[in-house]
């Protein structure tokens, strides 16, 4: 009985909050309810029993977007300060557009057919094999790993998209972040601080992703905040593009992740297939790449392209 | 006797909450409403932290405690750079 | 009423708000938040048909959490696109509006 109440109102506030980020005022307050409604969101799936998801929504649905979205809003809202929406007659149809797609999904549940068909008890008993114990680690890495491969190539190819946009002239060059400019302020303190329980916590979260909810990507979020808030604060230089160091970082992850899966071809005769016995200390080393990958990628997509000397 | 401990605790910290979520929600301006979500992050975490220790072993209690130690380093730090940035902005209002 | 199914509710409505706030509202930023609360939905719920299908001792399929967190990293790698992009926008053009009329004499698009 609490619990349904609990839910009931969770459900209420999750809508609630992602109305009022649909509907608020100025731009910056929007984005920052989306990260509120994000982090409310992954209550939600604690509570559907999706913790890893819970994590990854936490993370990369509130955290990383959210970072971006503000940096963002602060660069573009500021011009048009108030909510522009289309007129009239456009608008009632939108809402009757939105309703009806509302309304017809929500009746789907009361239309869903009887015997739930899963897959849960088919990974449990192919889990052993890869001798991992986390089932959702299992799926990522065994069952679909050739999407977990090309879900780290988009994020590269992300990467590149966002370095494209800069002009020729300044590829290579150093990312238009601009550091926090106050030199003895607190914030220096933090970057000094944080880091290092930072790293601790993104490290363990890798390595126990292999048995418990965590993971590559949830450590590599960390990584990439640590790195951040060094940047931000003006710790540490923030380094050119062209840097080899850089750029090794950024394809290690899908070049472990590819040479395993070349590896393969020679043990058990498959692309992406592990050698018997030996799947777990590979996933593991291919998640300790990718965890270094996912925090430099993640770290540049939010200093952005090179805009040359002359910072605006 | 333990249990009713955690249940006083937690409800002390949830009432905290409530009562920061509406000083942030009403008080007038800026500085007095970082004034009230600091209280709650303190205080009130702080409770829930502590009616929650005996329910857990202890290696979860240390993961609990040192939750509540982050929380307190970034609000402490985050709260004096927002009131910086108010106090810069200040003179121009 | 169960757990799922009032996430379900919830999840619907969400895909419903995205889609308003796409169509309606004019600045892109805005129509980029609205795509990401339409697909936090259509996550929600992936997350409710894993719930459904809890079997064999776990909280939910592991199958269709795993598409989830997949989905989560592909909708913020297009969400870095479509901010670099934006703001580039405003930098070469000087304006954010998607609008065909430039607000002013110069369209430079």
């Amino acid at each position: 009985m609490t619990e349904q109440v609990f839910d009931a109102a969770l459900a209420l506030l999750v809508m609630g909050v992602g109305a009022w980020s649909m509907m608020a005022g100025r731009i910056t307050s929007a984005v920052i309810i989306f990260i509120v409604y994000g982090l409310l969101l992954s209550l939600v799936w604690v509570r559907i029993a999706a913790i890893d998801v819970a994590l990854t929504e936490a993370a990369i649905g509130s955290g990383a977007t959210g970072m971006l979205l503000i940096a963002a809003a602060y660069k573009t809202g500021r011009e048009s300060g108030a909510r522009e929406t289309v007129s009239g007659s456009l608008h009632v149809i939108a809402v009757l557009l939105a309703s009806s797609v509302a309304l017809g999904l929500a009746s789907l549940a009361f239309v869903l057919p009887g015997e739930p068909v899963s897959l849960a008890g088919d990974v449990l008993r192919s889990l052993p094999d890869s001798g991992l114990g986390n089932p959702v680690a299992g799926v990522l890495f065994v069952y679909r790993s050739f999407d977990t491969l090309l879900e780290k190539i988009v994020l590269l190819v992300a990467l590149l998209g966002v370095w494209s946009l800069g002009s020729d002239r300044d590829w290579g060059g150093i990312p238009g972040l601009k550091p926090f400019a106050q030199k003895h302020s607190v914030l220096v303190l933090l970057a000094r601080t944080l880091p290092p329980i930072g790293l601790t916590y993104a490290i363990y979260m890798t390595w126990v992703g292999a048995d418990v909810p965590g993971g590559a990507f949830q450590g590599g979020t960390v990584l990439a905040a640590m790195w951040v808030l060094v940047m931000l604060a003006g710790v540490r230089q923030i380094p050119r593009l062209s840097s080899p160091a850089l750029r090794a970082a950024i394809v290690a992850g899908p070049v472990v992740f590819l040479a395993i899966g070349f590896l393969g071809f020679v043990s058990p005769g498959q692309f992406l297939a592990y050698p018997q016995g030996f799947a777990k200390p590979l996933i593991v080393a291919m998640e300790i790449a990718l965890t270094l990958s996912i925090g430099v990628i993640l770290g540049l997509l939010s200093a952005g392209p090179s805009n040359g000397k002359d910072a605006r | 006797m333990l249990d009713l401990f955690s249940v006083a605790c937690v409800l002390g910290g949830a009432i905290l909450f409530m009562a920061g979520t509406i000083g942030l929600l009403r008080f007038p301006d800026q500085l007095t409403r970082l004034h009230a979500l600091t209280k709650v992050d303190n205080l009130g975490l702080g409770l829930i932290v502590l009616g929650l220790l005996p329910q857990f072993g202890w290696l979860t209690g240390v993961k609990l405690f040192c939750t509540w130690l982050l929380v307190q380093l970034s609000g402490a730090i985050v709260t004096q750079l927002i009131g910086g940035a108010i106090r810069t902005r200040e003179p121009r209002r | 009423m169960s757990g799922p199914l009032l996430f379900w509710l919830a999840g619907s409505a969400l895909i419903g708000l995205g889609v308003y706030g796409i169509t309606v509202n004019r600045h892109p930023l805005r129509k980029l938040l609205a795509l990401n609360l339409l697909g936090s939905g259509v996550f929600l719920l992936f997350g409710v048909i894993a719930r459904r299908g809890a079997a064999a001792g776990l909280g939910g399929d592991p199958v269709p959490q795993a598409l989830v967190i997949t989905g989560i990293v592909v909708a913020f790698s297009a969400t870095a696109i479509a901010i670099a992009l934006l703001s580039q926008l405003q930098s070469k053009a000087g304006r954010t509006s998607l609008d065909d009329e430039p607000p002013d004499e110069e369209d430079r698009s």
